[in-house]
């Protein structure tokens, strides 16, 4: 479906998250944040994006035991920079798919 | 004489045992099955131990009562895999060379993952019911329990079975109901993922049944320690959950020969291709089963379509012809929801699991993703069939390797 958000129109699934990841940018993190009551995107928070984003580059599947020991950021702070559901709320905010926790 | 290993003789190892067995030339191949274990487990069965429905020798037979004539069963642990050299190297000294082999190794609990898991609470008030000690000293615990919090817990994802912890708590609910002590146990659902289930038309149905049994769900929880003084445990963004009984399916990892091999992931499970079941990394070794990465359920459903598969492609690999890519993630779970009733459900990569018939699309006699007796009867009847024909490799009839679109309500 389409959304309208910072004056773009992009392609978003039923729950937000970019279908197209060529139409992120960093107007729509902004933008997604805020919806995800993150106040502000600081450069910690823009590092875990870009890491989130060559992961999924490199068809890595995401965990949030890989993210605390990819050196980036560990477990706790992830939780601290990203509250309530740090992997859903960073990946849809990095313009990616939601991580398919396997079932 | 040409050798294919197989490591492992639990259930999917044993299937592709006997597969092999009757389809491989054995004037040029010789098949060995390496398992350093006497017993082979019904693993399904210790959901039902905690709640004496089953009893211990209800799911425990010898593993060479399964294992064909025509394959030679090791009775040895292996040490680690050489793939270079294709050669196992076992705990004894010996080293076993391979032209093809097949690793089969499940997936265990790691509770010392977790702070505090394996502390002074542990098999006391803190139980897992993924091993057979763990089950049946729960069973001993739900017999003396005199009420208070039963917290059924998952610690992360992936897990074998990612339905069982569900029975469990829907199981539980229909126990203390026949003891009548419903109303002295608080039943709580912690998980880490944001609803009951990871797909969404399954999570809503399992949800409004968690909401018609009384039991509490929190979600998100993404658990940090356990406190064992205060009993409770604690997550990264500080909350807690009190329990008098937690039953909790800790971390799943691959087994440590692969961490010794250097051949898994950082969970153990080896890099694997979904579709042709072989190693991303070295084309003669194959992977079924809990132990590979793939993005399929970890079940013995899942195993069963996967050895079919795997039996012709290594029939392909043999014949230096192409791989087949036809595994479609296939799995097929009843879900006891407790009272003599249960779901099942019925998907594959792609499709989620939906309502509809099975096997007979419009027919049944099975109902997809509802309630009823009929499938909690499969459900019973299925340890039947794991002994008789699962592991034997025999087709069950009507139901197919591929999942099946039909009857489906997309």
């Amino acid at each position: 479906m389409d959304k309208t958000i910072s004056g773009k129109t992009i392609q978003v699934n039923e729950e937000g998250y970019l279908t197209n990841f060529s139409e992120w940018d960093k107007d729509i993190a902004l933008a997604i944040s805020q919806e995800e009551h993150i106040e502000e995107l600081g450069p910690k928070h823009w590092k875990i994006i870009e890491y989130l984003q060559d992961q999924f580059k490199q068809e890595i599947p995401l965990s949030i035991r890989k993210i605390g020991k990819s050196g980036v950021v560990d477990i706790e702070e992830f939780y601290a920079l990203f509250p309530q559901g740090p992997l859903k709320k960073a990946t849809k905010i990095a313009g990616i798919p939601k991580p398919a926790s396997c079932i | 004489m040409k050798k294919i290993l197989i490591l492992g003789a639990g259930t999917a190892g044993t299937m592709m045992a006997n597969h092999l067995n009757h389809e491989v030339d054995k004037k040029e191949w010789e098949i060995n099955i390496i398992d350093h274990r006497q017993e082979h487990y019904y693993q399904p069965g210790y959901l039902f131990l905690p709640f004496d429905i089953y009893e211990p020798e209800d799911i425990v037979k010898p593993i060479k009562d399964f294992i064909p004539k025509g394959v030679n069963l090791i009775n040895e642990k292996a040490l680690k895999i050489l793939p270079l050299e294709k050669m196992v190297q076992m705990v004894n000294g010996d080293q076993l060379h391979y032209d093809i082999l097949i690793i089969a190794t499940g997936c265990n609990i790691a509770p010392e993952e977790i702070p505090g898991m394996k502390g002074s609470e542990w098999h006391q008030s803190v139980f897992d019911f993924y091993t057979f000690e763990g089950s049946l000293a729960l069973r001993n615990a739900m017999r003396d329990f005199k009420g208070g919090k039963l917290v059924v817990h998952i610690t992360e994802m992936p897990i074998k079975c990612p339905v069982a912890p569900l029975e469990f708590a829907f199981l539980a609910d229909s126990y203390f109901k026949h003891k009548k002590m419903r109303d002295k146990v608080e039943i709580t659902y912690v998980t880490p993922l944001s609803g009951a289930f990871t797909k969404p038309k399954a999570t809503e149905a399992l949800s409004h049944l968690l909401d018609e049994k009384n039991i509490l769900q929190i979600n998100d929880f993404g658990i940090k320690k356990i406190d064992n003084e205060q009993k409770k445990m604690i997550d990264y963004e500080g909350r807690e959950v009190a329990f008098d009984l937690l039953v909790t399916v800790p971390t799943n990892k691959g087994d440590a020969l692969m961490e010794n091999s250097g051949m898994g992931d950082d969970l153990n499970f080896i890099p694997t291709n979904k579709a042709t079941l072989q190693s991303l990394h070295y084309p003669e070794v194959f992977v079924l089963g809990d132990a590979s990465n793939i993005p399929a359920s970890k079940a013995g459903s899942v195993a069963h379509f996967e050895a079919e598969i795997l039996t012709e492609n290594i029939l392909h690999y043999i014949k230096n012809e192409p791989l087949k890519e036809s595994f479609d993630g296939h799995a097929n779970c009843f879900i006891e929801t407790g009272n003599g009733k249960a779901l099942l459900i019925d998907f594959n990569y792609t499709h989620e699991p939906v309502e509809g018939s099975f096997p007979f699309p419009g027919i049944g006699p099975l109902r997809l993703l509802k309630e009823s007796r009929m499938n909690h009867m499969g459900k019973l009847a299925f340890r039947w069939i794991y002994w008789h024909m699962l592991l034997k490799g025999t087709h069950i009839p009507f139901v197919s390797t591929a999942m099946q679109e039909e009857g489906k309500h997309f």
